[in-house]
């Protein structure tokens, strides 16, 4: 993941805008990919169908033989420099969140046959256009259209690999989600109470190999917006817990038991950073194949289809 | 009272309304004002009022709210003149509001061409300027506009350059004595950048001084082939000026394109510099290039601050700049003599400046394929947003972002009117990086103190005589510290993230402070 996030506030409340803004590029002001929250960059396609209802013939052709080369250009075949380039390209920039072969880490595999928001290179190309709203994944502005296509190249290549074969069994998986208590803590399909990460898309977002690594060292890169936080008020109580929002001024923080506090930090003895932690107890005492049965199941979560 | 009277009492209202030139020069002198887009024409974000102490500033309380219609971050600077506010919103529309009330007197609205594409920047617009009885803005179509300061009708409007090239005018215009000079945005669109004057009138363009020598002229050495004509310098933050020596100092942006410079060898002047321009006649007094052969962005658009201090033993008129490349810099503005050059925030790119204040660059700081890893982000060490100078307390605030980042080298081929960049950046995660306030010695660039904040900023700051800084946050909180200390003596959750700077002002005899957050300008008073 290129941590780029465009400039217009997230959709998902103002809790990420502000966590991610540090992250937020800034050429002159900052923001170009700073488009209005109500222009939507896919609003010109939108707009444009408008637009075409209401054109002369001539218009029409004209519009469409305009088109033809931008069409070409978005979904030739590429040639293996073109490959090679896309792959290091990937491996720069996007191999943080995707892994250096695209076999997914934070963010899902893309060695696989059929992508869940782009269908061809074209796709893709729009998603690094435009990122992908309400997720990790931002817009690439940095690279030129050449660039993009080159990448789109090396990532729709990366599907006509050999597909990773899960070894778990999914069923069995369900009954160990449910044995272990995995609901308690997190919403899945609309059952099981909120305090870790929502789960009802997860086998879409993260890797297998990402899914099992956060079973068995769940410290290890909470995800985003679950920081954990330890504080110590001036009358000694320690309260720990996610950091649901923070500011130079206030912290606020949900714990364990659903309880949500907010501090101002000037009146707390201490606040720490636990970026290493997590509330979620480690599952590495399962044997491996119940893991990989787990792991079957979390993979198989792929929200509404 | 008769009516023909009354009339006479209305008429020398508006009369006395006009801000002449004079006026401007002596705002110090005025301090219910803000004259301009810094507050007076040496850059200093400096209110002499003395009302709001550290002592009384926790009693600060909203006094009126004016939210903008349009979508878009508030980047607006506000002027102040004789019970008016006027404001800009996004992307480039005008507004004019009763000081008292926040309730608005007119509005000059101006749609955005379909087409246009704002190349490395947001549909944003950081302020007007006014003299006598208009009100000037530049526009996201490279337009200046002048206004009429009571009714906002266009008195003229000129097109200062074609945004189909990626052209576009983002700051507020300075306004001297009978010219309006007016900078440029298209750094990542492969522009050649340029700075204006014209005639405050009429709008007839009286010079244009081009940031780029062509071939032939002084300069162009550091130039190989026609890399110079899209070799950036854009001149899009708004400058200071100084009346006794008639010299404009402008800051300069990148070159271009930005993050790969293979096609430009050469320290490609006068990107990332501060120029001198005599005002009257357009022409280059001196120059001073902070980041020679820029390759990570770092703009010198600044605002340079016109300081009047003691440096070394010997009293100098100085030009201060907290630089984008993380160094803090102290030039004779007179002649352009390199005096100082501290780092002030992180940086990991130059083991140091020589004598001549050139930077002695460190081994493999360039952008690459697979990402180097420097302080400070293309972003800066700090941006646009203002610094503050307390001349009396002899302290500069700087607003600071602690923000590393992997730099990317791309591709890089110039298609007019698109971004031409040649690469970008991927910055640090948000709980490896921080913002802050910090307190440097004029003379000396030593810090005082410094205030930790959540993120690198994106908002201004403002001193004031009575003892108060106040600064903003990503996360919405508009906040006072001890000018001296830096201590926190007053926060205030606005609610939206604030990018731009504080003002202050009086308001029937008290001081108030104003900064603009998320779609709204706040105005707060005891």
């Amino acid at each position: 993941m290129t941590r780029w996030y465009r400039k217009e506030r997230s959709t998902t409340g103002y809790k990420l805008a502000s966590l991610r803004d540090a992250y937020r590029p800034q050429v002159e002001s900052l923001p170009f990919f700073k488009i209005p929250s109500n222009r939507p960059r896919f609003s010109l396609t939108l707009s444009n169908v408008t637009v075409l209802s209401r054109m002369s013939f001539v218009a029409l052709i004209w519009t469409a033989l305009t088109m033809v080369p931008a069409l070409a250009q978005t979904t030739s075949s590429s040639s293996p420099a073109d490959l090679a380039r896309g792959k290091k390209l990937f491996q720069g920039q996007c191999a943080l969140c995707h892994g250096q072969t695209g076999e997914g880490a934070r963010g899902p595999n893309l060695a696989r046959p059929k992508l869940v928001h782009a269908a061809d290179e074209a796709g893709v190309v729009r998603l690094l256009d435009n990122g992908i709203p309400g997720t990790e994944m931002s817009a690439f502005w940095q690279m030129t259209p050449n660039e993009k296509r080159q990448v789109a190249a090396y990532v729709i290549s990366l599907g006509k690999t050999a597909t990773e074969t899960l070894p778990g069994d999914p069923e069995r998986g369900r009954a160990l989600y449910a044995a272990q208590g995995c609901a308690n803590c997190h919403i899945a399909g609309g059952n099981g109470n909120a305090f870790g990460p929502e789960l009802s898309d997860v086998g879409a977002r993260r890797s297998a190999a990402n899914l099992r690594e956060h079973l068995t060292n769940p410290g290890k890169n909470p995800p985003d917006g679950f920081m954990m936080v330890q504080v110590t008020t001036r009358d000694g109580k320690k309260i720990a817990g996610i950091r649901k929002n923070e500011d130079t001024f206030t912290i606020q923080i949900l714990d364990a038991g659903g309880h949500s506090y907010s501090f101002r930090k000037s009146a707390l003895a201490e606040f720490k950073k636990l970026p290493n932690a997590s509330p979620m107890p480690s599952f590495r005492s399962l044997s491996s194949a119940q893991l990989d049965d787990l792991v079957a199941y979390l993979a198989g979560m792929r929200g509404a289809q | 009272m008769k009516p023909a009277k009354f009339l006479c009492v209305i008429l020398a209202a508006c009369a006395s309304a006009q801000v002449p030139y004079q006026r401007i020069v002596k705002a110090a002198s005025e301090p219910g004002a803000w004259l301009t887009y810094s507050g007076g024409y040496a850059g200093h974000r400096f209110s002499p009022l003395t009302q709001i102490t550290p002592a009384n500033v926790s009693g600060l309380h909203p006094k009126w709210v004016y939210q903008v219609k349009p979508a878009g971050t508030v980047e607006t600077s506000p002027v102040v003149a004789d019970g008016v506010m006027y404001v800009t919103e996004p992307p480039h529309n005008v507004t004019a509001l009763d000081l008292r009330t926040g309730r608005p007197l007119w509005t000059y609205q101006r749609p955005v061409p379909p087409k246009l594409d704002t190349i490395g920047f947001g549909r944003v617009n950081r302020g007007v300027a006014v003299l006598d009885d208009m009100v000037y803005v530049g526009t996201l179509d490279a337009h200046l506009v002048a206004l009429d300061a009571r009714s906002g009708a266009v008195r003229w409007d000129v097109q200062v350059a074609d945004y189909t090239l990626g052209h576009c005018i983002t700051g507020a215009p300075l306004a001297i004595n009978g010219k309006i000079i007016t900078g440029i945005s298209g750094g990542e669109a492969g522009i050649r950048g340029f700075l204006d004057a014209y005639d405050a009138k009429t709008g007839k363009r009286l010079w244009r001084f081009w940031t780029i020598p062509a071939p032939g002229e002084p300069g162009a050495e550091t130039w190989q082939a026609d890399a110079w004509k899209t070799g950036g310098a854009p001149t899009w933050l708004t400058g200071t000026y100084d009346p006794e020596l008639n010299l404009i100092y402008w800051g300069t942006g990148n070159p271009g394109p930005d993050w790969n410079p293979d096609g430009r060898p050469g320290d490609n002047l006068y990107t990332c510099s501060v120029l001198a321009l005599d005002a009257d006649s357009g022409k280059l007094k001196w120059h001073f290039q902070f980041t020679p052969a820029d390759d990570h962005d770092w703009d010198a658009t600044e605002v340079p601050v016109l300081v009047d201090a003691t440096v070394k033993g010997k009293p100098r008129k100085l030009l201060a700049m907290a630089n984008r490349n993380a160094f803090y810099y102290l030039l004779d503005r007179v002649t352009g003599e390199f005096l100082l050059g501290v780092p002030y925030a992180k940086q990991t790119w130059a083991s140091g400046l020589d004598g001549k204040g050139r930077p002695v660059r460190l081994p493999n700081v360039g952008p690459s394929e697979e990402g180097t890893l420097v302080w400070p982000s293309l972003q800066g060490a700090t941006n646009w947003f203002s610094p503050s100078y307390d001349a009396g307390r002899q302290l500069f605030f700087a607003p600071v972002r602690e923000m590393g980042a992997y730099y990317y080298k791309g591709e890089a081929e110039y298609k007019p009117g698109t971004f031409f960049a040649g690469g970008g950046e991927r910055t640090l995660p948000a709980d490896e990086v921080y913002g802050a306030v910090r307190a440097l010695d004029v003379a000396t660039g030593q810090r005082r103190w410094e205030f930790r904040l959540q993120s690198p900023t994106w908002a201004g700051l403002l001193s004031t005589a009575g003892g108060v800084v106040f600064g903003g946050s990503n996360e919405g909180n508009f906040f006072a510290l001890d000018s001296l200390t830096g201590n926190p003596l007053w926060d205030f959750q606005t609610g939206g993230a604030i990018e731009g700077n504080p003002i202050s002002f009086l308001i029937d005899g008290k001081q108030h402070v104003a900064i603009p957050a998320g779609h709204a300008i706040f105005v707060f008073g005891l």
